[in-house]
């Protein structure tokens, strides 16, 4: 294993910001891992962090095979994390809306410059990425329609679901986008949490990842294959909306069956303690996302549910 | 009339409302039918348009009679960003402004935008009034994107601004408000100037003289009106230079804004409070006028310290 700086900017009071990444192996550029780009994915860098351990014991047992290379970069935004704040420290932009970077830019499209250099030039790109709303997902991979996306590929992280979904005109600034133009193979891949941490989903993603090297022939690596992915297309989920604001009392959370109908949560009014709505199940389903904060808006889709095939 | 254009329950014993004052003329029988709508505050943080807003009403009622058409003022797009200094949609971290055209079915903040757009569009010009942010101030200026130029240039030339800068399409910028309506033939002119959080009654005074200019051009204002200044036209993205801070210090600017430069010249240093040292000085690359400068002091390497604008164009 070898530790590196891969970006770096001093700062007036704070320590320097520094963004390490650790190499295994040697060779061609064959994988890199990225974890948290904003301050609140915490789980993102601990799947990280536990994937460092599990391959630094691989390298030492021999198990990285010859002329790979692979890079985990467990956080792009410490300083974030430190002051926990989502976005960039003193202008609240966000890293993965800056890619690829400009290196004459503002601070935080240079810093997506200065990593973007490091690790374009891999063949599999992998990100731990989050939602933008507040909520708790199966594990899944996450692909966008770019005409880049090799599905066949997906599959081999054996990943419950490979969800794909059409770009939006941000899209163009993510890292993962950009990666692929930068023709990177690239997947971002949700586990279950952002702000706390999921050890089941970690174990899951751990095992994925290593799955995917063992059949790309870059580990040796023997684990059980997971799962046989089903692919969804994300304009098929259903998503179950609010109607009222209130607090927000879960019935039902993510992973779990249910049936056309059945209640998946309840919206109190704050004040008198009386349910003001009953969301229900339009159909037999599978919670695929759902909402994890005490109050909702109006309007919001705190479930989104994957429709059983008859 | 004060109109509420969007309401949503918020979570606990409060609803969020959107609101506009409709101001036309007391009889209804001198309306040419046009119509300008005056935008402000999508980020929360960005003040100079209230003052436009309050300014704007008080003179139209001053003369009420020289009224010919509607004028529609929305002064708080987001509100409780507004409420709560925060440029985006509090509770969501969401820049407003990459929201548009919205979504009626969507999530709360992509109903409001749907409503608010459905709202402003049909007017004859609309105004959406930005003070750029807590880190720039900016001189008086309306920008366009380039494919708009054709169409939006000439009304903008008679707002009574400093510069109109033309910038370059991209895709990011097709979910802002502006876009949106100028795509749905609705000209809309984003206005930036003076800085976040503070409000520059002079600015203020020179776009509430130019927004009378530009509804007498409309027929919608019967009243005298400023002849506008001729405004400093840029298209060329080679026209403008950024200045990025090559340290993380405090910036101290040594120059005013608005000012022309020579080639050279120090703009201001980034200083090292604990050292007592300074880190890097800042010194023009060309020959031109600062139209952009850093106020919010504490600069990281990378933060923009300024823009400057070529001579050539200027002159
Ligand atoms: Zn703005």
């Amino acid at each position: 294993m070898q530790k590196k700086v891969i970006y770096e900017i001093k700062s007036l009071y704070r320590d320097d910001f520094q963004v390490m990444g650790y190499e295994f192996g040697s060779g061609e550029n064959s994988v890199c891992i990225v974890g948290n780009t904003r301050g609140n994915e915490i789980q993102q860098i601990y799947v990280c962090s536990q994937l460092v351990k599990r391959l630094k014991a691989m390298e030492e047992e021999g198990k990285i095979s010859e002329g790979h290379k692979i890079l985990v970069i467990p956080s792009i935004n410490p300083y974030s994390v430190n002051i926990q704040k989502r976005f960039w420290t003193t202008d609240n932009t966000d890293i993965n809306r800056m890619f690829p970077g400009y290196h004459l830019g503002e601070t935080t499209q240079r810093i997506a410059a200065g990593v973007f250099e490091e690790i374009k030039d891999y063949r599999y790109g992998m990100q731990f990425t989050s939602f933008y709303m507040p909520g708790k997902f199966t594990p899944h991979v996450r692909m966008m329609k770019t005409g880049f996306e090799d599905i066949e590929l997906a599959k081999k992280f054996g990943m419950p679901y490979i969800i794909l979904r059409n770009t939006r005109p941000y899209d163009t600034t993510t890292l993962n986008y950009n990666w692929q133009i930068w023709e990177t193979n690239a997947f971002s891949i949700y586990t279950t949490s952002t702000n706390s941490i999921d050890t089941a989903s970690e174990k899951m993603a751990i095992r994925s990842v290593l799955t995917f090297m063992n059949k790309e022939g870059i580990v040796e690596y023997q684990g059980h294959d997971g799962y046989i992915s089903s692919v969804v297309d994300d304009r098929d989920m259903i998503s179950v909306r609010t109607k009222m604001s209130g607090i927000f009392e879960e019935i039902v959370g993510v992973g779990d069956e249910v049936e056309k109908g059945q209640p998946l949560a309840n919206i109190i009014n704050p004040y008198e303690g009386e349910i003001v709505e009953t969301l229900e199940a339009p159909a037999d389903s599978i919670v695929f996302f759902a909402h994890d904060e005490p109050i909702t808006y109006a309007n919001t889709a705190v479930y989104k549910l994957i429709v059983k095939k008859a | 009339m004060i109109e509420t254009i969007a309401s949503v329950g918020l979570p606990v014993g409060e609803v969020l409302e959107i609101k506009k004052n409709r101001v036309q003329p007391d009889s209804g029988s001198n309306k040419n039918g046009k119509r300008i709508s005056i935008v402000t505050g999508i980020h929360g943080d960005e003040l100079e348009g209230q003052y436009v807003c309050y300014e704007l009403i008080r003179r139209i009622n001053e003369q009420r009679d020289k009224l010919t058409g509607i004028v529609d003022i929305y002064p708080a797009m987001n509100p409780l960003g507004i409420d709560s200094i925060t440029r985006g949609i509090p509770a969501f971290d969401l820049d407003m402004n990459r929201l548009f055209p919205g979504n009626e079915d969507g999530d709360m903040t992509e109903y409001l935008a749907a409503k608010i757009i459905n709202d402003v569009e049909g007017s004859d010009v609309v105004i959406d009034i930005h003070a750029s942010n807590i880190y720039l101030t900016e001189i008086p200026q309306i920008r366009i994107n380039e494919l708009h130029k054709e169409w939006l240039v000439p009304m903008a030339e008679k707002t009574n601004i400093d510069f109109i800068w033309v910038h370059g399409a991209s895709t990011v910028l097709e979910s802002t408000f502006a876009y949106s309506l100028n795509s749905r033939n609705t000209p809309t002119l984003v206005v930036e100037m003076g800085v976040g959080m503070r409000i520059t009654k002079e600015y203020g005074n020179q776009l509430v003289d130019g927004i009378f200019n530009l509804m007498r051009e409309m027929g919608i204002w019967q009243g005298q009106t400023i002849s506008p200044r001729k405004p400093v036209i840029s298209d060329n993205p080679d026209d403008v230079v950024y200045l990025n801070a090559s340290k993380s210090g405090v910036f101290v600017p040594k120059v005013k804004h608005w000012e022309k430069l020579k080639k050279g010249e120090c703009i201001g240093n980034i200083i090292n409070p604990l050292e007592g040292s300074v880190l890097d000085e800042i010194i023009s690359p060309i020959d031109g006028i600062l139209f952009t400068i850093r106020e919010y002091p504490i600069v990281s390497e990378g933060s923009l310290i300024g823009r400057l604008l070529r001579e050539e164009v200027v002159r």
